[in-house]
């Protein structure tokens, strides 16, 4: 009994419930009717949020002022890379989805390249490399009408039992990411670093070997992300990635991960994911506009980011 | 956002120290100038009132809206929603304030309360304010599609008018930036208070311990920053005539941008509003006219502002570095 009641002590509980809640009030609106189909739906969409979201998650561990904005950009580049390189063609995906790996990999060095020789702020340094990529992008993914081969796109809309397999890859992800976060040296690298870098460098930890693989990795995702977004939906655009600014940010955030850094949580990325998907699943259930959808879906991330948030000692 | 700063300009000796600030202080003003020679060079006909006037177009939402950011960022915060919020007060301006003016005005000076809140909401929870003003966008952005799921309206005469001054010899773009900036510059860099809101940025715990409310001084500059969003939307609306949704998108990115390139630092209350004007007009003048001219297709104007950034943000690290060396 005192068990089950502990794990209501852990932050990342509440976004799991809040998802349920949504949930809830989505089916009983339509009666019961396509409760299952919902989880379905939402599963995926929420898979492509906790790839990046993990890859901000290491990001914003690593202290204040650390956070990736060139997300939207980078995802955008690396759908459009991933497609030119498998040109529809199956035989080619394996080597398309290298393509958008090294495509991100390159944003992410890019990255932390600006930071450590410019020494600006992670924020003004992926906003500024987000600039340069989204005109990369512009200009090289124009007019670009490539699908993606028939079995990348069966692959990414494959379910078993129901269970999309993007689902079940991103938890064995996610899974790994924990283990990463908790027992490797470099998550509790990141961890000691985002607690206090100087104290952290004064330990021994390679504190900048440390930042480069987090924006690194942070980008990787993003290119991964990017490529099986454009699996997904059939077709790469420049702005397939623009709703991961706020949803990557967002689910770090609203999982229990601390914004101060050196306080990380990677099972409430995938509470805060299932919770924002299904709140916008509930909100179409209900019918409401597109403008009122905007609204309300900032407003409950305002509300519950403000529930969430203790007071910080300064 | 709130502790301390990560990358700290390094310390100098007191000769050395005046002469890197002097270079950095001048550094907005050089990548104007550059800017603008580059574009006599291509373009000499550019150089003229009506040339100035034209290229400038844009010059004063931006430099407003980079105002406006440079509040939020002088107290270590950051404003996400400025773009969405200059487009929803954009709406506003192009159906109620012509149609309903009460109505209209009360709209907008409750959406600079709505600042006000959000700096208390982040002060008294100690919530980021990349989060929260995130969230903020989405609720600005469909605010506006409700109000105008067209693009659509008419600006009210009075700001037609107002936005189309042509005063003699100098374009009206270029007074009006001048007296923004020096109306900020004077409230912010020569006033008592001004001293006590930029050290909210530098030393919270000094200033509270001076017996000051860090409170008022958050919701201070939050309301500021409003009440500038607000101007930067109604100018905007001013010159095209017509709102949209999506209007005041890109602001967000620009006035960040903006205030950077103009010399602001990230953490610890130092801005100048001088400087991010500056950098206002530089990101408008660099973003469309100089690539027109240079024959530069429209894709690459984005990175034309990154580049730029990234090359300003260069040379200071270049001239912080020299300056310890010595």
């Amino acid at each position: 009994m005192t068990q089950a009641l502990r794990i209501f002590a852990k932050p990342w509980i509440w976004s799991f419930v809040g998802a349920l809640v949504v949930w809830l009030a989505a089916i009983s609106f339509t009666g019961g009717y396509g409760a299952g189909g919902m989880i379905t739906a939402a599963l995926p969409l929420a898979a492509f949020t906790v790839i990046v979201g993990v890859g901000q998650m290491f990001v914003i561990t690593l202290g204040p002022g650390n956070v990736d904005l060139s997300l939207p950009a980078n995802i955008g580049l690396a759908s459009a890379v991933a497609m030119k390189v498998m040109g529809g063609d199956d035989a080619m995906v394996a080597l398309g989805l290298l393509a958008a790996l090294a495509s991100g990999t390159a944003v992410g060095v890019a990255n932390y390249l600006l930071i450590r020789v410019l020494r600006i702020p992670p924020i003004i340094a992926t906003l500024s490399s987000s600039f340069i990529i989204l005109s990369i992008d512009i200009s090289y993914g124009r007019g670009l009408q490539i699908k993606p081969p028939p079995a990348f796109a069966d692959f990414a809309n494959f379910q078993v039992l129901g269970v999309p397999v993007l689902a079940i890859g991103t938890v064995i992800f996610a899974v790994l990411a924990g283990i990463a976060l908790q027992r490797l040296i470099y998550g509790r690298s990141v961890l000691a670093i985002g607690q206090n870098m100087r104290a952290a460098w004064l330990a021994g930890i390679a504190v900048e070997r440390t930042r480069f693989l987090t924006y690194a990795l942070s980008g990787a995702l993003g290119g991964i992300d990017g490529a099986l977004l454009a699996a997904y939906f059939r077709g790469a655009s420049v702005d397939i990635g623009n709703e991961y600014l706020l949803s990557s940010i967002a689910v770090v955030v609203i999982g229990g991960t601390s914004v101060a850094g050196g306080k990380a949580n990677v099972p409430g990325i995938w509470g805060a994911a299932l919770f924002l998907v299904l709140l916008l699943t509930m909100l179409n259930t209900f019918g409401v506009s597109a403008g009122l959808r905007l609204v309300l879906t900032g407003l409950i991330i305002v509300g519950v980011i403000t529930a969430a948030g203790a007071p910080r000692a300064p | 956002m709130t502790s301390s700063s990560a990358v700290r300009p390094p310390r100098l000796s007191g000769r050395a120290r005046s002469y890197a600030q002097l270079l950095r202080t001048l550094l907005p003003a050089l990548s104007l100038t550059l800017i603008l020679v580059a574009i006599a060079y291509l373009n000499p006909r550019a150089i003229s009132y009506f040339g100035f006037n034209l290229m400038l177009n844009l010059a004063i939402p931006i430099a407003l809206a980079t105002l406006g950011q440079m509040f939020v960022i002088t107290i270590n915060e950051l404003d996400l929603s400025i773009g969405t919020f200059v487009g929803f007060v954009g709406c506003v301006t192009a159906t109620w304030v012509r149609e309903a003016p009460l109505l209209g005005v009360t709209v907008l000076l409750s959406s600079i309360g709505v600042y006000a809140v959000l700096g208390a909401l982040i002060h008294l929870r100690g919530l980021p304010s990349i989060v929260v003003t995130l969230g903020m966008s989405f609720v600005w952005q469909g605010l506006a599609i409700l109000l105008l799921p067209q693009p659509g309206g008419k600006a009210p005469d009075w700001l037609l008018a107002l936005m189309a001054l042509k005063p003699p010899l100098v374009p009206f773009p270029i007074i009006a930036t001048l007296v923004m900036a020096l109306v900020v510059h004077i409230g912010l860099m020569r006033t008592s208070y001004g001293a006590v809101l930029r050290g909210a940025g530098g030393n919270p715990q000094a200033i509270g311990r001076a017996g000051w409310s860090l409170f008022t001084t958050k919701v201070a500059m939050f309301a500021l920053a409003g009440t500038f969003g607000v101007l930067s939307g109604m100018a905007l609306i001013g010159i095209t005539t017509a709102a949209d949704a999506n209007i005041g998108n890109g602001y967000t990115l620009l006035s960040i941008a903006g205030v950077i390139l103009g010399g602001g630092e990230f953490v610890g209350g130092r801005v100048s509003p001088i400087g991010a004007v500056i950098g206002a007009l530089t990101l408008a003048l660099a973003a469309s006219p100089l690539l027109t001219f240079m024959h530069i297709p429209p894709d690459w104007q984005v990175a034309a502002n990154g580049a730029i950034l990234i090359v300003v943000l260069a040379a200071r690290a270049l001239i912080n570095r020299r300056e310890a060396a010595r």
